[in-house]
């Protein structure tokens, strides 16, 4: 065989492929951030190179404030979740807890539900004129704080996040080998101590990892300090509001901000990648950790807090639910219960229903595609190209919803590249920002198929397309399909990109939830986000069913 | 310091399935002590129970003279090293070591000299500041045993610790903790399923097979005269042989199904001199003769020390066969026979050992199943 064979670029189906997918990722993702960083260095009238975007930004306390809070918020959500999450999925693992796949499953439930179900519910129950605020001020005559604000975003960020720390957590507590915590108790170590000495340092890496990934949620997040943080303002929040604003010219000012954003997150990123890269610990259980049993009072008091903690993550959905069901009078609760609300939407919003699944399958179909082809030839055709693509993949994960929104509408808004306001713009950002999912699982499941299965079926007189589509790609589905539903299910709760990149025709179910939400038209709202839920749920279902495994890795 | 264990008449249940259903052992002081025991048998079981990670059902297990039941595993004081060895990955191979000293709030300068001196006699000094990931298997051997014996523990417990290791390490290895283990000089309760690791290693051993202690003793006495039918299969190679005992002359009689007879001198003197007897001759037990056990060679393998022959016979064989097997020592021997050779192998009167067929219990004077 020759040498070059894997490094010289011939024109063969593999070739042509990978060829196509540079394109794409280099048109569609590339020079649409290109066109941003190079807008937020561009004066809007004159359209010169200039810093003055940055000046203005780094000048005006109105701005640098919505810097200081969104850095606020993500870093207290984000050791807010760790101090939930990582000692709850520590005591689900050390110790025997009724109902384990059950709590598991409305965690992820509560995760993977839209970011901004969590703030709506919030402020229905504790509100201004919330179930929760009324209720305590008839029968208690006590004021609650105001949810509004700070407060709120904490609260429903918090509770939407931990999840992950959760999931991490416990993911990397089951790779731990008992026999590790024998040794420290042979050795003389018991209690608080061993956990501190043992188990913390072994899970810190993972804990970071998921750290990352609630930071990274928490700072994008558009939609819950939109809603509950009245006048807290956000850098999505402060990006969105710039973008939109009638006063022509601040779309350089919002490229800007965003640029002031990806290297944020970037650094973050950066940072994360290379700290856990240099201790991380290769674990492997033989002896996984057998979940004691605790006794009595002590018993009863784990399992009241286990309990309490994840039905404050699951208040969002119950709410809604219940919601739903709740008669209207215009857009106002009234006592009783009706299908009122879902007739609504089936009349009015219809539109919007058909398209959230449209657009996704289209999205998903196309996801699809591209990951099995980026899967193969990063994997299997390595060359300089490849290599490329494989770090071009990284960058959704930086690259916050509403930055993306701009990014593209910025690129795509005149001739001859006109796709804003198109149903196209919106399936694209689908698919740059959901495709690390099914990009992931479908790499994963690649390594573990043997190349030589291929090169039998090439032996026996297939071309190698036909090998590939007849034999790999096939043996492939199970780990695409599995990454695929999680690619579905963050497709149909978008809200950051699609909020900005939608027009009356192009609007999807979550940011049809969120528009009736601010038009304070509660019940429509919550019949959408009931069908959404209950998508989500039935599709994790099919998720679970599929992968045969009982948890989920974002 | 180390201390004896003596195991009382203990019980372990899992749910309703009863591993070990009553057992009692006695371990003296500074002992190296094995468990030898198929796979499933209940070794682990027991050790862990010494260990204090599993609880007792019933019974007690004292060291010297303390109860130590209801002792938790983090007081008991003891080293334990385990089978996958569970270095901390997160440590150096020193702060391994230093840890248990540290859990016991040892001065600094003392917790120093202690390492400095174990890890010079497990010979990982040149490692102390590496990650545990960088190591060998044999190294990561050396750093659990290290760290098991630095906090000076009463007792030394070792569940299978060779088992992850290539067969020449093993062998060196094993010499190693031998060593090691005398040099400190601490009662240590090794596990293994591999019978000529626990002939090479130990003290003494205890044959176990589902929960139950078949027989305590010294290798050789354990090698050369089993206390059972087990024994004699699970501790090397036997040929078993089906005979029938008589006493009609002066010498009880062993007389084989091909006509071939043997008198034994030396039967247990309580024991019924007649019946059916299973025959248990080692393949170096027997020789070569003008009278024997009447085969023929059916295949030969030659393995440098050794040879090896398969000899179809016309006997009445224990389990389900035709041929027995017997090993030529090539220090010896003039020719090597060929396939299809017949030949006459006589069994050593002195080495065989003879169970009865009822209870599969030796007959044989002077064994004894707690030696
Ligand atoms: N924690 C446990 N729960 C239930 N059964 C167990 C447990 N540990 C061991 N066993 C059972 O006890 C028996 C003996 O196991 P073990 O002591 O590990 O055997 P050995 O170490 O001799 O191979 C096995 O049948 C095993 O399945
Ligand atoms: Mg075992």
């Amino acid at each position: 065989m020759p040498m070059g064979r894997k490094t010289r670029l011939k024109l063969d189906f593999w070739s042509v492929v990978t060829i196509a997918i540079f394109i794409l990722f280099a048109f569609f993702l590339a020079y649409p951030l290109f066109s941003l960083f190079a807008g937020g260095f561009r004066d809007p009238n004159t359209q010169q190179f200039t810093l003055n975007n940055f000046i203005r930004f780094f000048t005006k306390k109105y701005y640098t404030r919505a810097l200081w809070h969104s850095f606020l918020v993500t870093t207290c959500t984000t050791l807010l979740s760790v101090a939930v999450g990582a000692p709850l999925a520590y005591l689900t693992t050390v110790y025997k807890t009724k109902g384990t796949g059950l709590i598991n499953t409305l965690i992820i439930i509560s995760m993977l539900s839209p970011p901004f179900i969590g703030a709506y519910s919030w402020i229905l129950l504790c509100g201004r004129s919330g179930i929760l605020t009324a209720l305590a001020e008839n029968l208690f005559h006590i004021k609650t704080p105001s949810i509004y604000g700070f407060g709120g975003i904490l609260l429903v960020l918090t509770l939407k996040l931990y999840p992950f720390i959760y999931l991490y957590t416990k993911g990397a507590l089951q790779k731990v080998d008992s026999s590790l915590f024998e040794a420290a108790e042979s050795l003389g170590c018991s209690g608080y101590k061993k956990v501190f000495t043992v188990i913390f340092p072994l899970i810190t890496p993972t804990i970071l990892a998921g750290a990352l990934l609630v930071f990274m949620n928490a700072l994008a997040d558009f939609g819950t300090p939109m809603l509950i943080g009245e006048g807290y303002t956000v850098m999505p929040v402060l990006i969105y509001s710039e973008f939109i604003s009638e006063t022509g010219g601040q779309a350089n000012f919002a490229a800007a901000l965003a640029v002031i954003m990806v290297i944020i997150t970037g650094l973050m990123f950066w940072g994360q990648k290379s700290i856990v890269n240099k201790r991380s610990y290769t674990m492997s259980s033989l002896h996984p950790i057998r979940p004691k049993k605790l006794q009595g009072a002590k018993n009863v008091a784990l399992h009241l807090v286990i309990y309490f903690v994840t039905f404050l993550a699951i208040i969002p959905q119950i709410t809604v639910i219940f919601t739903s069901f709740k008669a209207t009078k215009g857009a106002i609760f009234t006592t009783g219960f009706s299908l009122e609300s879902y007739r609504k939407i089936f009349s009015n919003l219809g539109r919007n229903i058909v398209n959230t699944y449209l657009f996704g399958l289209t999205a998903i179909a196309i996801i699809v595609l591209i990951a099995i082809f980026i899967a193969y030839i990063t994997i299997r055709k390595k060359t300089w190209l490849t290599n490329a693509i494989d770090s071009l993949t990284m960058f959704p994960y930086i690259i916050p919803g509403s930055v993306l929104g701009i990014t593209l509408l910025l690129a795509f808004n005149k001739k001859p590249f006109l796709l804003s306001g198109t149903a196209a713009i919106i399936i694209i950002a689908f698919v740059i920002r959901r495709l690390p999912y099914t990009l992931r699982s479908s790499s994963a499941i690649l390594y573990q198929i043997s190349p030589s299965l291929e090169e039998a079926a090439i032996s026996l007189g297939d071309t190698p397309p036909k090998a590939f589509f007849k034999v790999t790609s096939r043996l492939m589905m199970p780990g695409v399909l599995s990454g695929a539903i999680l690619s579905w299910i963050t497709i149909i709760n978008e809200l950051s990109a699609s909020v900005i990149l939608y027009t009356g025709k192009t609007r999807t179910m979550s940011v049809s939830i969120y528009t009736e939400v601010i038009r304070a038209s509660y019940g429509t709202a919550a019949a959408l986000a009931a069908m959404l839920t209950l998508t989500t749920i039935v599709s994790l279902l099919i998720f679970f069913r599929l992968s045969g495994k009982k948890d989920i890795s974002i | 310091m180390s201390n004896s264990i003596s195991i009382d008449h203990v019980v372990k249940r899992f749910g309703n399935m009863t591993i070990i259903p009553d057992l009692s052992l006695e371990i003296e002081n500074g002992e190296f002590f094995t468990l030898l025991g198929p796979s499933g048998c209940g070794k682990t079981t027991l050790l862990r129970m010494i260990a204090g990670f599993n609880t007792i059902e019933s019974g007690n297990i004292r060291f010297d003279d303390s109860i130590i039941n209801s002792i938790p595993a983090h007081k008991r004081n003891i080293g334990m090293v385990f089978q996958n060895y569970a270095i901390f990955p997160h440590m150096t191979v020193r702060q391994n070591v230093e840890y248990g000293l540290k859990m016991r709030k040892m001065k600094p300068a003392e917790i120093k000299e202690r390492v400095d001196q174990i890890l010079d006699i497990v010979k990982i000094q040149d490692y102390q500041d590496r990650f545990p990931e960088k190591l060998s298997g044999g190294q990561q051997q050396r750093v659990a045993l290290a760290r098991a014996i630095v906090i000076h523990p009463n007792v030394l417990l070792m569940d299978e610790p060779l088992s992850n290791l290539d067969a020449k390490l093993r062998v060196e290895m094993r010499s190693a903790i031998r060593e090691i283990q005398k040099q400190v000089g601490i009662t240590t309760v090794y596990v293994t399923h591999d019978q000529e690791e626990a002939l090479a290693i130990s003290d003494r051993i205890a044959v176990m097979r589902d929960g139950v202690i078949q027989q305590t003793g010294a290798p050789e006495h354990i090698y050369t005269r089993p206390a059972n039918l087990f024994v004699s299969t699970f501790i090397g190679h036997s040929n078993l042989i089906y005979a029938s005992l008589s006493d009609t002359d002066d010498l009880p009689c062993v007389r084989f199904a091909g006509g071939y007879s043997i008198p034994v001198a030396n039967l247990c003197k309580d024991v019924e001199k007649s019946g059916r007897v299973i025959v248990s001759i080692r393949p170096e037990e027997f020789s070569l003769h003008d009278e024997g056990i009447r085969g023929t060679v059916t295949s030969r393998v030659f393995l440098g020390k050794y040879i090896i022959y398969q000899v179809r016979v016309c006997e009445n064989l224990y389990g389900n066969t035709n041929v027995v097997e017997y090993s030529q020592d090539s220090g010896q021997v003039t020719h090597l026979l060929a396939i299809g050779d017949t030949v006459f192998l006589k069994p050593n009167i002195t080495k065989i050992n003879i169970f009865s067929e009822k209870d599969q219990l030796s007959m044989i004077k002077d064994v004894n199943a707690n030696g």
